[in-house]
């Protein structure tokens, strides 16, 4: 028996070779045609102006988006604040006492949460927040994006704490600690960088989202440190000037979008290069 | 985790009585119980807020769904907020549907290929590379597509649809009705802009399915003579069919879901979309576009409403996920 495959299966496997390589061509130009547009067009309006002006009234030159980077940095920190506290206190749950008859609950919440769209968690905000305080907030839109963040959290929080050796976990109980200690102290501390790399990666997900902030925080032109007012943030701000009809406000969309783009990317890297620490 | 050694015979060296007091307090069962308390909570916390999301949605939707009745409100055709006061979801259902499986339609093969080529068919290097840069621009966000959408894919697409509306026009009129008016702004610009967006959802969990398909599974097809199309078509796609099916319904929910990117060039109609240029509208746009204009009660608790249904529609995707993955995945793992 020849090893040697007929020209057909040859010629087959070829054609199949081409098709792989141009659908992945074809693929991956389009994202990396919206990146190049991004900087291409967003490099040429950014300027000091641009990040420590506010907007200027329409057909007014200059003007900048100092209120939304700082609504933006304002309303993800607060958001974080509630992602990452219950994502990391709901992923311990899972990892250390995933006997308890509540956690097939948790987990399975958790990952529908997961799937859920951001505008849905607007919504919510919407009726929990907004509503009763009769005002869109700052704090309306960082319970929507913390609600995003839970459960990416969480399933990072339970698969870092489930990478720490049992081994180690052992060492601490025998050292006499009580089990609560040896979380604090031992598992966590061991799976920091996994912790670290979630939460990252959470923010890098909810810092560009615009639909659930337009339901909650509102977007506000001018700068605000008020979380229970209405607030500005980056996304929103690029939504605002790309449907409006003025080409000055065009090219800040451009320019913000790129400012966001990279504030996203550079988060995605450091969870990168932490995740590599890990080892 | 040298302060873990460290802390315990504090206490012996502690001065302070109350601290010592409140050390064995901690460091006995009671301190156990508060820290299991304490996760508990946190974990309790995400299941309310589950709760709380489902709860919302259906009592700010309420009176909608009362007046037109729950399978009323979501068969309905007609979406007047102005006039006539009337609310049915179904053209933005239908809007939400189309374009959801006709962007997953299109992507699912090149998401597929680019999967492939990073681990079957590039060199190592160039695979690790476009693997990484596939992930980096998962994470663009939405609102930036949507801008690219408006300025550079919208013109696009409305010269190529004036191209094949002008064709049409003189070789086959019957299709005119189907093809809609070449706006560019339409249900196909949104397509494309949802069928871009989601590849790399697609193409990175379909990636990790066939990273994990074992090398002697390769081997064995290969020892066999086969060509390296045989290997995949053989060994590596059966293998790892449970973790593409995964990628591809992880993108559907995502394209369900998608507001920002799809309201900026779907061009917002409340008709349900009849044509393949013409404009249209999604659960999620309609959500995004009219929720802070909304004057009315009746049109706000219509958008909730609105929200609940595309809840159902994600909590449905996500549990069919779940059990075709389970049945799919070779041992009954969970990819």
């Amino acid at each position: 028996m020849r090893a040697t495959p007929a020209a057909g299966r040859r010629l087959r496997d070829r054609v199949m070779t081409v098709l792989v390589a141009l659908g992945a061509a074809v693929a991956l130009l389009p994202l990396f045609l919206v990146l190049g547009y991004v900087v291409r067009e967003g490099i040429g309006a950014l300027d000091l102006a641009f990040f420590i002006r506010d907007p200027a009234p329409v057909g007014e030159p200059g003007g900048g988006v100092r209120n939304a980077i700082v609504g933006s940095l304002i309303i993800n920190l607060m958001a974080s604040l509630i992602g990452v506290t219950i994502g990391v206190g709901a992923g311990v749950f899972l990892s250390e006492y995933g006997q308890h008859p509540l956690a097939p609950l948790v987990r399975l919440v958790g990952d529908v949460l997961g799937g859920m769209p951001a505008i849905i968690m607007g919504l919510v905000a919407y009726e929990i927040v907004v509503r009763p305080m009769r005002s869109f907030s700052a704090l309306a839109g960082a319970v929507a994006l913390g609600l995003l963040m839970i459960p990416i959290v969480i399933r990072a929080t339970e698969s870092a704490l489930a990478l720490v050796p049992r081994e180690l976990r052992e060492a601490g109980m025998a050292l006499g600690l009580p089990r609560w200690r040896v979380t604090v102290s031992v598992v966590l501390p061991a799976a920091r960088y996994g912790i670290v790399t979630g939460a990252l990666l959470a923010l890098a997900r909810v810092a560009g989202e615009a639909a659930p902030l337009l339901l909650t925080a509102f977007g506000n032109p001018y700068l605000s440190f008020d979380p229970t007012k209405p607030m500005d943030s980056l996304p929103l701000r690029v939504f605002v000037y790309a449907i409006s009809p003025f080409r000055e406000w065009h090219a800040q969309a451009w320019a913000a979008s790129l400012v966001l783009v990279l504030l996203i990317l550079s988060a995605t890297l450091a969870a990168r290069w932490m995740t590599r620490q890990r080892a | 985790m040298t302060r873990a050694t460290r802390d315990p015979d504090a206490p012996a060296r502690s001065h302070d009585t109350g601290g010592g007091i409140r050390r064995r307090f901690l460091y006995g069962p009671a301190g156990d119980r508060l820290f299991f308390a304490l996760v508990l909570g946190l974990a309790m916390a995400v299941v309310l807020a589950a709760a709380l999301i489902a709860y919302h949605l259906y009592a700010g939707g309420a009176q909608a769904l009362q007046r037109f009745g729950l399978w009323g409100f979501l068969t309905g055709v007609r979406w007047d907020p102005a006039l006539e006061q009337r609310f049915g979801a179904l053209p933005f259902l239908a809007g939400t549907l189309l374009t959801s499986f006709a962007a997953l339609a299109l992507s699912v093969m090149p998401a597929l290929a680019v999967a492939l080529f990073v681990t079957e068919y590039a060199p190592g290097w160039l695979g690790q590379i476009v693997a990484y840069l596939a992930d980096l621009l998962a994470a663009v966000p939405s609102v930036v597509y949507g801008l690219w959408g408006i300025f550079v894919l919208v013109p696009a697409v409305r010269e190529v649809e004036l191209a094949i509306y002008l064709w049409a026009a003189e070789t086959a009129p019957w299709l005119l009705t189907w093809l809609g008016p070449p706006a560019g702004i339409g249900v196909l610009s949104a397509v494309l802009v949802l069928a871009i967006m989601i590849v790399p959802f697609t193409a990175s969990v379909a990636r990790d399915a066939i990273r994990q398909v074992p090398a002697e599974q390769r081997e064995a097809i290969y020892a066999l003579g086969a060509t390296r199309w045989e290997v995949v078509r053989t060994a590596v796609l059966p293998y790892a069919r449970g973790g593409i099916v995964a990628g591809v319904i992880l993108a559907l929910a995502r394209a369900l879901g998608e507001t920002m990117a799809v309201t900026m060039v779907i061009g917002n109609t409340h008709q349900i979309p009849s044509s393949l240029f013409g404009p249209g509208a999604t659960m999620a746009s309609v959500i995004a576009n009219e929720f802070t204009e909304a004057v009315d009660d009746l049109h706000l608790s219509s958008l909730v409403a609105i929200g609940f249904y595309l809840f159902l529609l994600a909590v449905a995707v996500h549990l069919a996920a779940r059990w075709l993955v389970r049945r799919l995945t070779p041992g009954g793992r969970t990819a």
